[in-house]
């Protein structure tokens, strides 16, 4: 963020070696224009209560571990470990294992990186290194506005839109070309594996292409002018000069669109099928750990199912947390020092 | 350097004695910008297809009955979403009651007490936030509030909502505050004004507009949000005044319509996708101008 490309707030006061606090005091007390003395009370006071603020923010997240694992110890007592490599999820025998739904949020998340990173990189590289600078602002706004529209509305476009088009045309023309692979097998149904993969991607592809973008923008030009110097073309100056020295920013953003994928729920809930199933075929219907909380929460009736959803609830906290510390990292890396784009 | 005022463009003219660049670089070259151009027409394709369809499928379903109306049972024609939107509406005003001052403080914490260790810890922790999936702060608000409560409630559905606000307003809000020059505040407290009337009147005031689009930026994100409100708000198809019953929204009755089996229903999905959007896009639109207008120009 930006707050390198500031100094730090300091006072300057005639004596820089006291505490900003004394120098203060100093000024207030031989104010001429003040009347009568002041108070310290309601400056300790008001400090006190935005440190509040922020102490209140590192609690929500206490808060959220704490509910979260209260709320799974009764299923983490039944299951332990075994919770996570058995694929029976039987509520009427109260048997609950998670493999199905870990495998459907990996599989998908991935699918969905395989599709949009290309897309994104194409797009973040022709915005910066191609585009003639009066298109730059319209492009990025338009790619930005994709990542705008909720969540439950892209799902409502691919039950009506995607669905049918992945059934009656890409599905035939994968079967028939690709079938022998057996990733894309069996009857197409539209709704599946392959639904929620491609609409996980046409969500992920805003994030992983502006952050690409931030991360190309801080390469020095002077890269890019030693790569043209030597006589490189156009597409060897980004690849030898931009895209290398971006690297690990590029891998930070990718990582990034991977944890929205794996904890985004409606879309995929709507068109992956929600069938507990492990399959190889991508046309196949799926479940994911997020799907299965929104389809079946308010139904748990018992005190197992309702631990083991919110056990599923934790693994998904946890996966998601790392996932993003990492790729926060990765960009930093490279943007370190460099004031990222602007909020508005 | 020999000449820095040449730009990019002018680097590219080849000296006499280097071997032009072959046929198989330049056919590369080319290719690749055709790549970049088709990827940029595959990202904008579903995305125009989605606007098209909202509007297309969703202007045929809006009528007066659809804004003023409850939904009517199965098989009926007609009805509405009146309930879902306002429902929609308190929700929101009660994440942004908890959410918005809360966030802003701890923003203000962030700019001005927090260029040290503690603010490190509470900067990490907002970006883990805001990493969070939105079906587990359901859960969580669930925990805290459908649980203690015995029902689901507006109330719920608010505080899962403020809980994905806070995060967000507290980093724009402090990457505003920081943009505000220092020698404002120097000017404050040379004239004798306090610390804590500087920060609000002076620091907070120079930088409203910036923190007013953070908010709004956070508003719009949790606006369209369907996960955290199943298990919070629940929906309802009927009014519902009450804060601790369970309330309709316009996500949630959008995601029912849209995976039942009725076409009737999936009419009004789409319409209450439009009215959705349109909201959100109205909400910002007008805060932004009253900002705009108003003597809140920034530093």
């Amino acid at each position: 963020m930006s707050n390198q490309a500031l100094p730090r707030p300091r006072f300057n006061a005639p004596e820089p070696e006291r505490g900003s606090k004394a120098a203060l005091k100093i000024e207030a007390r031989t104010a001429p224009l003040l009347q009568g003395k002041v108070s310290e009370i309601p400056d300790a006071a008001f400090g006190w209560a935005m440190r509040l603020c922020g102490v209140a923010v590192v609690a929500l997240l206490g808060l959220i571990v704490y509910q979260l694992v209260v709320g799974s110890t009764l299923s983490w007592h039944a299951f332990g470990w075994k919770f996570f490599g058995q694929s029976e999820w039987n509520p009427v025998s109260d048997q609950y294992g998670a493999l199905p739904f870990i495998f459907g949020t990996i599989v998908s998340s991935l699918l969905a990186l395989v599709i949009a990173v290309p897309l994104s990189l194409g797009v973040a590289v022709f915005i910066t290194e191609m585009c003639p600078v009066g298109l730059r602002g319209i492009l990025s706004f338009t790619t930005e506005l994709l990542a705008a529209i909720p969540s439950v509305v892209y799902g409502l476009w691919a039950i009506f839109v995607l669905v049918p088009v992945l059934r009656e045309y890409v599905q035939p023309f994968l079967a028939q070309t690709l079938g022998w692979t057996g990733l894309f097998s069996g009857p197409p149904y539209g709704i599946g594996m392959l639904a929620a993969g491609v609409i996980l991607a046409i969500m992920i592809i805003p994030i992983i292409s502006s952050i690409t973008r931030e991360v190309l923008t801080v390469v020095p030009q002077h890269q890019r002018e030693a790569v043209l110097a030597l006589g490189a073309t156009r597409w060897e100056m980004i690849r030898m000069g931009v895209l290398r020295n971006a690297r690990a920013g590029i891998v930070g953003a990718i990582i990034l669109g991977l944890g929205r994928a794996l904890g985004e729920t409606m879309a995929v809930t709507m068109v992956i099928g929600n069938r507990p199933e492990i399959a190889k075929s991508l046309f196949a219907p799926g479940y994911t750990m997020a799907s299965v909380l929104a389809n079946e929460f308010t139904e748990a009736t018992g005190d197992l199912y309702l631990s083991a959803l919110i056990e599923i609830g934790l693994a998904l906290f946890f996966v998601t947390i790392v996932v993003n510390a990492l790729a926060r990292l990765m960009v930093w890396s490279v943007t370190r020092g460099q004031p990222s784009r602007s909020i508005a | 350097m020999p000449d820095t005022n040449s730009n990019s463009a002018a680097v590219l003219v080849q000296p006499i004695d280097v071997p032009p660049i072959s046929l198989r670089r330049r056919v590369v070259d080319h290719a690749m910008t055709a790549i970049a151009v088709l990827t940029v027409a595959l990202v904008l394709l579903p995305l125009f297809a989605i606007f098209a369809y909202l509007v297309y499928k969703g202007i045929g379903s809006i009528n007066l009955a659809f804004l003023t109306q409850t939904p009517k049972p199965v098989g009926e024609p007609g009805g509405g979403m009146a309930n879902a939107i306002v429902g929609s509406m308190v929700i929101l005003g009660i994440a942004s009651l908890l959410g918005v001052p809360l966030g802003i403080g701890a923003g203000i914490f962030l700019s001005e007490y927090g260029r040290n260790r503690y603010g490190d810890i509470v900067r990490f922790v907002s970006d883990v936030l805001n990493g969070v999936p939105s079906i587990v702060i359901g859960i969580v608000a669930y925990g805290l509030v459908v649980m203690r409560q015995k029902h689901f409630s507006a109330l719920a559905g608010g505080v899962a909502l403020a809980i994905m606000m806070i995060p967000t307003i507290a980093r724009t809000t402090e990457q505003m505050l920081l943009l505000v020059p220092q020698a404002i505040r120097e000017a404050a407290y040379g004239l004798g004004v306090s610390r804590w009337r500087t920060t609000l009147s002076i620091t907070l005031r120079t930088a409203t507009s910036g923190v007013i689009t953070g908010v709004m930026l956070a508003f719009a994100r949790v606006a369209g949000e369907t996960a955290p409100l199943l298990f919070t708000a629940f929906g309802n198809q009927f009014w519902n005044w009450k804060s601790d019953q369970p309330t309709a929204a316009l996500s949630l009755q959008i995601f029912t319509y849209a995976i039942s089996p009725f076409d009737e229903w999936h009419k009004q999905a789409w319409a209450g996708a439009l009215v959705l959007i349109v909201l959100i896009v109205g909400a910002v639109a007008a805060v932004r101008i009253a900002v705009r207008r108003g003597t809140l120009a920034g530093a």
